[in-house]
């Protein structure tokens, strides 16, 4: 099992459960998930014979009341397994934070009590398989300049337009899909939209280099007739998408942990055991620098997320302070896969290692979720009062 | 069927070991621990036993406060309830020892079967079951690959040397000790471990157990623990293969003097 990085003891702050689950969901990644990942990625699969066993582990809506059929686990313990997710690939946490952060939290954030008790056992369980529509091809930082609407008609509501880059669309049963009401001075509202709406189609984008164990589609809505009953009540104004996204960008920034300590473990392993001039690399102070980097910038981003998390759980976060874990996390994820690829030499570039496959995961890791430069933005604009983006 | 399983908290097998200032035995302050591997088998033999039978599967750990992760743990995994043997009396006790403490509890608690691994990861004994059995006065079996519930009693089978295998019949209650790797264990839930807080860890010290700790005093010490020293060596013999045949001769005849 891969030792861990605690330089500063983090350990000691957290409880037994804590660590109990932490470690249960890094026994399954290093047991069910790193002997297949490297060719699900080649292959460009999603592995999902898995998806029994990520409900059985508890993890698909992990943080949600017990009440539907949930863990009800508190916020540490969700970013710990997000973290060991992406330890084993970007593309198998997407899968979990999109079915839990941005499928099953809006039904519970803003669904009827009917609502929540139709999908969400079924999906805490793997039977309803969620995706998130809010990107489309002309609005992807800007989602308020959306295109999609929804019209009044007599049996409920007409949808028309189409969403791009949306994770799991091809093979979900359901599709969390954001629209304009005209009827309501186009107000952006959440509608549940089932597989099988006639005029819905969700063909799968291929070709992707990055994030390739995940399905990612686009969305085609022609005046699909959406039932009264599968408007997201609660759901009012672009606020309400982006609350379910700063509920997925928490688990990034903790994610983004786990990419990058299984790209320095790697590292760490592969330069001491390299020999070139007679020595180890890990002997060589260019090596040793960058061995120190990424260690010193894991660490930090660990002391940031606990304390985010920590926050959450009291209920003092503001989404600028997941902007700032997102941002930062995920860079420095990003940088740490670049220099472990760098140490690997030739080697880096081979699927056995992962470090490459996490490297082009985390591009797409950057940009999705609000792009780097956005949260940097918000930020800014947290700090200044002025808003650049906007 | 009531199953108790004795679940020991070893050292991680990835630990950093280093011998103690006595050189007794490792320094514990490196440690990292788990549970012990063929008690972890164990209690997946309990818990798939109580599956198909019903009944309960109690988990028992003898140690200091951390053990209670070890009890924590089997909770988390479908253990209904723990059992916490602690007191200060009670460490370092021998395999003896240990096997008294364990016998008093599971005497107290009754059962239909008393389950451990087959050995400890670290002091590798294979015993506490076994004198636990004898303690108890009850039949018991060692190396155990499968348990089948009978009329009355069990039915198991064990490993024997070179392949074969062996199936015994007992009554119950009996206590077995279980080989590694017989079944596949199961992974801690989500919702298993935040159910496990809520299930009751019974403590209990030795005055609780009735045990008297004076006999229990370890009638085996560790007198020194140390790094086996490196006594063979590997020579290179160099040269044409008629030089390096006269060599190995001398060799064989002066220093190995093999004839
Ligand atoms: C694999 C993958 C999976 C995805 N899954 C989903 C999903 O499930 N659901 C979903 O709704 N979306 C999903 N997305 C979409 C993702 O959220 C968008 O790609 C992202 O919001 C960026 O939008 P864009 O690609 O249109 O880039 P653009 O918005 O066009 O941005 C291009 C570049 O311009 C920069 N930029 C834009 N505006 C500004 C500004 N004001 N100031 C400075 N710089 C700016 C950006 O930072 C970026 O560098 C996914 C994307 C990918 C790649």
């Amino acid at each position: 099992m891969r030792p861990d990085v605690d330089f500063f003891n983090l350990e000691s702050q957290l409880s037994d459960e804590e660590k109990m689950m932490r470690d249960s969901v890094r026994q399954f990644v290093n047991e069910r998930i790193k002997p297949i990942i490297a060719d699900c990625y080649e292959e460009g699969r999603f592995p999902l014979d898995l998806i029994p066993e990520f409900a059985k582990l508890g993890l698909l809506g992990s943080n949600l009341p017990e009440k539907y059929g949930c863990a009800g686990i508190n916020n540490v313990a969700y970013g710990l397994v997000t973290q060991e997710l992406e330890a084993g690939d970007s593309g198998i946490r997407s899968f979990v934070s999109v079915q839990s952060s941005l499928c099953m939290y809006p039904i519970y954030a803003f669904g009827s009590e009917e609502q929540r008790m139709k999908y969400l056992p079924g999906m805490a369980k793997g039977e309803i398989i969620g995706c998130f529509g809010l990107t489309e091809p002309n609005s992807g930082s800007d989602p308020g300049s959306m295109k999609t609407r929804a019209k009044r008609v007599k049996d409920g509501w007409l949808l028309n337009g189409s969403k791009t880059w949306i994770t799991n669309g091809t093979i979900a049963d359901i599709a969390i899909v954001w629209a304009k009401v005209e009827d309501e001075n186009d107000k952006i509202r959440g509608f549940i939209v089932p597989k099988g709406t006639p005029g819905f189609t969700a063909p799968e984008l291929k070709h992707k280099l990055s994030l390739r164990a995940s399905v990612t589609s686009e969305l085609f809505f022609q005046d699909c007739l959406i039932p009264e009953e599968n408007l997201l009540p609660g759901s009012g104004g672009l606020k309400s998408p982006l609350m379910c996204l700063t509920q997925a960008r928490y688990g990034i920034a903790w994610g983004a942990i786990g990419a990058a300590l299984d790209c320095y473990q790697t590292a760490l392993e592969y330069a001491k055991n390299r020999v070139q001039f007679n020595r180890p690399l890990a002997s060589f102070q260019l090596t040793q620098k960058k061995l120190v980097e990424m260690f010193t910038e894991i660490s930090k981003a660990q002391l940031l997320c606990l304390r985010l998390g920590r926050m959450k759980d009291a209920g003092e976060i503001e989404p600028v302070h997941v902007s700032m874990a997102k941002m930062n996390n995920v860079n420095m994820a990003l940088e740490c896969a670049r220099t472990a690829r760098s140490i690997l030499g030739g080697n880096g570039i081979m699927g056995e290692y992962g470090v490459m496959r996490h490297l082009c995961n985390l591009e797409t890791v950057f940009t999705y979720e609000g792009t780097h430069e956005v949260h940097t933005l918000a930020i800014g604009r947290h700090l200044t009062g002025l808003s650049a983006f906007e | 069927m009531k199953i108790i399983v004795c679940l020991k908290q070893v050292p991680k097998n990835d630990s950093i070991l280093r011998i103690n200032e006595q050189g007794t035995w490792i320094q514990d302050r490196d440690l990292t621990y788990e549970i012990n591997e063929s008690d972890q088998y164990a209690l997946e033999a309990a818990l798939q036993l109580k599956e198909k039978h019903g009944g309960e599967v109690i988990a028992l750990s003898l140690g200091p406060a951390r053990v209670q992760t070890v009890i924590k743990e089997a909770l988390a995994r479908g253990a209904d309830r723990g059992i916490h043997l602690e007191d200060a009396t009670l460490d370092n006790l021998d395999a003896f020892g240990i096997s008294t403490a364990i016998a008093a509890a599971a005497k107290a608690e009754g059962f239909d079967l008393l389950l451990t691994g087959l050995q400890s990861d670290d002091y590798g004994y294979a015993q506490t079951g076994v004198i636990a059995a004898e303690l108890l006065g009850l039949p018991h079996a060692t190396i155990v690959m499968d348990v089948q519930a009978t009329d009355g009693g069990i039915r198991v089978k064990r490993e024997l040397e070179n392949g074969f295998f062996q199936w015994v019949s007992m009554p119950a209650p009996a206590v077995l000790t279980i080989q590694s790797g017989i079944n596949t264990l199961r992974y801690a839930t989500l919702k298993g471990i935040m159910a496990a807080k809520k299930k009751e860890i019974k403590k209990l010290d030795a005055a609780g157990l009735g045990l008297d700790t004076a006999s229990l005093t370890p009638k085996m010490q560790f007198r020194r623990v140390y790094v086996p020293v490196k006594s063979k060596q590997t020579q290179f013999l160099e040269g044409s293969p008629a030089e390096v045949a006269a060599k190995l001769i001398e060799k064989l005849k002066n220093e190995a003097r093999v004839f």
